[in-house]
């Protein structure tokens, strides 16, 4: 029948965590830790990481970064025809008219719309799905701040971020980041965001994967669902924000002065296209996951297709480390109905081992993310996997330890959300270990910005998981939901004061999709590929070749 | 992206694919809104609305029971009863009827969060409507995150914003409760007022992180940033790996020996 929830397949398996576990958790005990790699070992284990496969990527032959290698995935966006022939735009027919558009509708793009309010702009969100539908809402771990002072700084934030990212971040961006995160965390505080705290006041804290001091505060195992929640709600309130859903912007509109000054809207539902006109546009559309690189499983929200990217880069704003991509070390592998969710790091900074076939540990569990995947990957690939009834692999995860660590019902305290999604399909998590392997999560990279949130069009400014700089080539665990704090008030700051003060009259033009579409032909790319695609295509391929008409690009079909 | 396209893109495997041949299980029937369609065995609801050729644009989000998008309600063959569930959630099962449930058209107060102060009346002067519960317990029956609804609403009826804010702090805000509600109450709303008042007005404020805001504004940390955005990347590098790591099992009271950039 069953073990502990599991299949009889597995129980073989359960039994040697189990063996393994008591002499484990007297080294947690003593706290003896399994040595962290040299950035010398760090380099070489990441020959494993998906990133470093070189048949995973092509150059792109067109725009701004012509030549720069990433993945097929993004490049078959980036050489893709805009949804819409820029001729058959009526641009002087203009549907909404605001002093900052928001393009997104997740954290950085809310807090963004929250900040330009105050900075005294009319604002107006244009988002995919429904205003919070975002990777924002599933985070998870936690939020990343310096905020005791008695044994950190912004200092050693500082530094945790550049070790993560390869020391190759903008260092402009993570100071003004590390600085003004403890003021951010303060903000959202004063908002009503339920930290987890002490009685005191005194906001708990714990590591996180490359993190020297315990720095990531966290709102129970749903940080990031509280803080989009409160944001949200605040919005809802200010009547100067207005939001228009399931209304993804498809190109951004440029006037003759060559300020951005709006966007062409798409309403999925009535598949009209609608003119936005704006003083100042925030693109915040967040990250990729939906595009399935390299095939890898993700824990990303259903509209995670890189909208802001395409857009952005055809606008001629340039792209910095798009040749990463996270993957989270520990997504799930079995059971099927959730494969690929998100199992959060804080269980490993708590203290759960990570175990392969053997029961044994072969690796720190706070390594920085992409060198904790490579890890997980080439333990697999030696054969020292745990395999699954339906052909996959992984390693163990082993929760039941922090019952025993921190006390009876740790983990059904202190990770409710993952508990009541495991006990809903039977296995108690204090009880059984997670079988987890490497999913795709995060897009490090993305749209050129500065520290103030600029691009080099003027009047479009960007915030959030569709920049690129801040995290360098991997992030850190809780730096996501500081940064769409950090830089979407940065944002919204800023896009309110061109607003009122640098934008220019002039006429809208969509010349650079035009130019665009030429550069295309000259490159010699052939292809009926539109984007931005907007959403995956989960249709089977029996329906899909029964749908004789659907495949007409740019139906939201 | 097109179907055409699609099919271009090269022979690799991919994990979705690989995903489907798994899921070459027995079929079972299943009634999407009345009509039926043959569905694998262990799918979930969106999943298998999606494999019958659905294609969302509402009732989907997150795909991971946190966002509330795809609220759903369904009923077994043979079973009076309505059930709820989340689609990204819940596994097929056979016969069952399925509707999604993507919006409700909730009533939401209006507030100047600045204004409030920490007292059970705010919510009873925005939210009037929360003394029509008749305590009939449907919210909770209807709950996916099996929350104590009633419960928190009899809580915000007593006054008792902290238990309130306790009992729905998973709340996922899908509007199932609010759409069985026999006294029509937005229960979802009402906590969500809750939990800002108790979290920003009556929970201890985080003083040393006053007391860091206060440092970084006086330009405290100013040079010792200037110093690692000048270092070179060797330096860093030193810098880095010689970090003194606080051990994962320290208490609160731990502290570092070199005391230089706190």
């Amino acid at each position: 029948m069953s073990y502990l929830g599991y299949p009889d397949f597995f129980k073989p398996y359960i039994k040697k965590v189990e063996e393994t576990r008591p002499a484990r958790l007297e080294k947690r005990r003593r706290g003896e830790e399994f040595p962290f790699m040299s950035l010398k070992e760090r380099q070489e284990m990441l020959k494993y990481h998906p990133d470093y496969k070189e048949e995973g990527r092509r150059e792109i032959k067109v725009g701004p970064n012509k030549g720069y290698r990433i993945a097929h995935e993004f490049v078959d966006l980036l050489e893709a025809k805009s949804r819409i022939d820029p001729d058959e735009v009526d641009l002087s027919r203009v549907d909404y008219e605001t002093d900052v558009l928001v393009i997104g509708g997740g954290g950085a793009a809310t807090i963004a719309a929250l900040v330009a309010e105050e900075s005294g702009a009319q604002v107006l969100m244009a988002t995919k799905l429904r205003h919070g539908d975002a990777n924002t809402m599933m985070a998870e771990g936690g939020i990343q701040a310096a905020t005791k002072r008695e044994k950190d700084s912004p200092y050693y934030h500082y530094l945790d971020v550049m070790g993560g990212g390869h020391f190759k971040n903008d260092p402009d961006i993570v100071a003004t980041f590390v600085k003004r995160a403890p003021d951010a965390l303060q903000w959202l505080e004063n908002l009503g965001v339920l930290f987890s705290k002490f009685p005191d006041g005194r906001l708990e804290s714990m590591h996180g994967g490359g993190t020297c001091r315990k720095r990531m505060h966290y709102c129970a195992d749903l940080s990031g669902m509280e803080i989009m929640r409160v944001v949200r709600d605040e919005a809802r309130n200010r009547p100067n924000i207005k939001v228009l859903e399931f209304s993804p912007a498809v190109e951004l509109i440029l006037n003759e002065h060559g300020q951005c000054a709006g966007a062409l809207l798409y309403n999925m539902e009535t598949e009209e296209y609608l003119v936005a006109r704006a003083k100042a546009v925030i693109v915040a559309t967040g990250g990729a996951g939906r595009l399935h690189v390299q095939g890898f499983m993700t824990t990303n929200h259903y509209g995670a297709t890189a909208d802001g990217v395409i857009i952005g880069y055809r606008a001629g704003v340039p792209l910095s480390f798009m040749h990463t991509v996270q993957y989270h070390p520990t997504g799930v592998v079995f059971p099927e109905q959730i494969e690929g969710w998100l199992i959060t790091e804080r269980f490993r900074a708590e203290g759960a081992d990570i175990v392969n076939v053997y029961g044994e540990k072969f690796v720190n569990e706070r390594e920085p993310r992409d060198v904790e995947s490579a890890r997980f990957i080439k333990e697999c690939l030696d054969g020292k996997g745990v395999p699954t009834p339906t052909g996959k692999v992984g390693v163990w995860l082993d929760s039941p330890m922090l019952d025993v660590l921190h006390g009876e019902g740790r983990v059904r305290t202190a990770f409710m959300g993952k508990w009541k999604v495991y006990d809903r399909l039977g296995i108690d998590i204090s009880r059984a270990p997670m079988l987890v392997y490497p999913t795709l999560h995060y897009q490090n990279g993305g749209l050129t910005d500065n520290a103030e949130c600029e691009t080099v069009v003027p009047g479009l400014y960007v915030a959030g998981e569709v920049t690129g700089g801040l995290h360098g080539e991997n992030r850190l665990m809780g730096n996501s939901l500081m940064d769409i704090v950090v830089f979407g008030r940065i944002a919204g700051k800023n896009a309110a004061v061109f607003a009122r003060e640098k934008a220019r009259e002039g006429k809208l033009t969509l010349k650079h999709v035009k130019e665009y579409h030429k550069e295309l032909k000259e490159a010699g790319i052939k292809t009926d590929r539109v984007a931005p695609m907007l959403l995956p295509d989960y249709t089977s391929p029996e329906v899909k070749e029964r749908q004789l008409t659907v495949s007409r690009p740019g139906t939201s079909r | 992206m097109s179907a055409k396209a699609k099919k271009k893109k090269g022979p690799t495997t991919t994990k979705v694919q690989e995903e489907r041949k798994v899921l070459e299980a027995p079929l079972i029937p299943v009634y999407v809104m009345g009509k039926r369609y043959e569905v694998p065995e262990g799918l979930t609801l969106m999943k298998a609305m999606e494999y019958a050729g659905y294609r969302f644009i509402r009732g989907c989000g997150c795909r991971g029971g946190t966002c509330g998008a795809c609220g759903t309600v369904y009923r077994k063959p043979g079973d009076y009863k309505l059930q709820v569930a989340l689609a990204c959630q819940k596994t097929v099962e056979p016969d069952m009827y399925i509707t999604q449930i993507p919006f409700f058209p909730a009533n939401r107060a209006q507030y100047e969060f600045a204004e409030l102060i920490s007292a059970p009346e705010e919510v009873f002067k925005l939210y009037p409507e929360l003394f029509r519960c008749v305590a009939c317990n449907a919210c909770t029956k209807a709950c996916p995150q099996k929350i104590e609804v009633m419960d928190a609403i009899s809580a915000l009826k007593q006054g008792n914003i902290a238990e309130a804010s306790r009992l729905s702090f998973e709340c996922i805000q899908c509007g199932l409760c609010t759409s069985r509600c026999f006294g029509e109450l937005a229960q979802y709303h009402m906590f969500q007022l809750a939990r800002r008042i108790y979290g920003a007005r009556i929970v201890s404020r985080a003083e040393h992180l006053a007391e860091m805001v206060k440092a970084v504004n006086e330009g405290k940390y100013d040079d010792s940033l200037n110093e690692l955005k000048r270092a070179k990347k060797d330096k860093l590098e030193k810098l880095y790996q010689e970090r003194e790591e606080e051990p994962v099992t320290a208490g609160e009271d731990w502290k570092p020996r070199d005391t230089t950039y706190l």
